[in-house]
């Protein structure tokens, strides 16, 4: 399937907070990174976990500057998120 | 805990239980067949295999641009697979430099390269790891007695979904005369999951 998108997009994660199974961690959620490689396609997990059927889609490592997840720190974390988390970030200076 | 994807874990297993149940009734799997099988998957996999790739990736800089680049692709050249028996897991090898430092963990839960590695230490699956590392790296890294340079920038990478990830470490110095089996001996579990150098 084709992917949203590509390595250097900055991109923003949801902050969906579901009771039930989350692939997105809770300390990346509301974020912006940006891709840094296409992992593959998978299926969502927090479908699948609830017996959900699920089509593969795009997973990308998303790099996030410390400061961006916890307002403190100068290191980098990389997640690797499923797409159905990702919106385009449209300038990183959007309210948070 | 209710992140956890390991949560139903208990459910699972009776679950599994009952379906290598059914199938050794039917008589479509040998009731041995399994513990061989992982038996021997645990027998290809432990620590010493990172170190035989990290050793050659040192001694051998055409196989490290490979296995930086694909590393699913370069480790057959060794023997050596994602795939343990099982469905084949991408694998993502990023190495330190002397100005870049890199950290596994799996916040989620516990995802590691077993196929490669064997079995995580209890550590790596401790809660207070898996919610520091990606804080405070520097703070998590010195507990392990371990203080990379403060100009060097730390990269934490959390594998919590499909793909594995393995830290190459620097060489270490004066290691030039040593050959690919004497460098794979200086590899430790540590190194290659960037709480430690090597």
């Amino acid at each position: 399937m084709a992917e949203l998108f590509a390595a250097g997009d900055d991109v923003r994660t949801t902050r969906v907070d579901p009771s039930h199974h989350c692939r997105l961690p809770r300390y990346a959620r509301g974020a912006v990174g940006t891709v840094l490689e296409l992992q593959g396609s998978y299926r969502l997990a927090d479908d699948s976990a609830r017996g959900i059927p699920a089509e593969p889609e795009p997973v990308y490592t998303v790099r996030f500057q410390a400061q961006e997840l916890f307002g403190s720190g100068n290191h980098v974390v990389t997640v690797d998120i499923w797409e159905s988390h990702l919106a385009p970030a449209k300038g990183t200076s959007d309210e948070r | 805990m209710s992140d956890d994807h390991h949560g139903s874990a208990a459910a699972i297993a009776a679950h599994v239980r009952h379906v290598e149940a059914l199938l050794e009734e039917r008589g479509l799997v040998d009731p041995t067949e399994l513990d061989r099988a992982l038996v021997a998957f645990l027998a290809r996999s432990s620590p010493a295999g990172g170190a035989r790739v990290v050793a050659r990736a040192w001694s051998d800089n055409a196989f490290r641009e490979r296995l930086l680049d694909d590393a699913n692709a370069a480790l057959p050249e060794m023997g050596m697979s994602m795939g343990g028996g099982l469905q084949e897991q991408r694998l993502n090898v990023v190495a330190n430099t002397d100005t870049a430092h890199n950290v596994v963990v799996c916040t989620l839960c516990s995802c590691y390269p077993i196929a490669l590695l064997g079995p995580s230490p209890t550590w790596y699956k401790s809660e207070a790891y898996r919610s520091r590392v990606v804080r405070d790296p520097r703070g998590v890294l010195l507990e392990f007695g371990f203080e990379p340079d403060p100009d060097v920038e730390i990269t934490v990478w959390d594998a919590s979904a499909e793909s594995r990830y393995m830290v190459l470490p620097r060489r270490p110095t004066g290691t030039d005369g040593l050959d690919e089996k004497h460098l794979a001996e200086l590899v430790t579990r540590n190194g290659l999951l960037g709480v430690a150098a090597v």
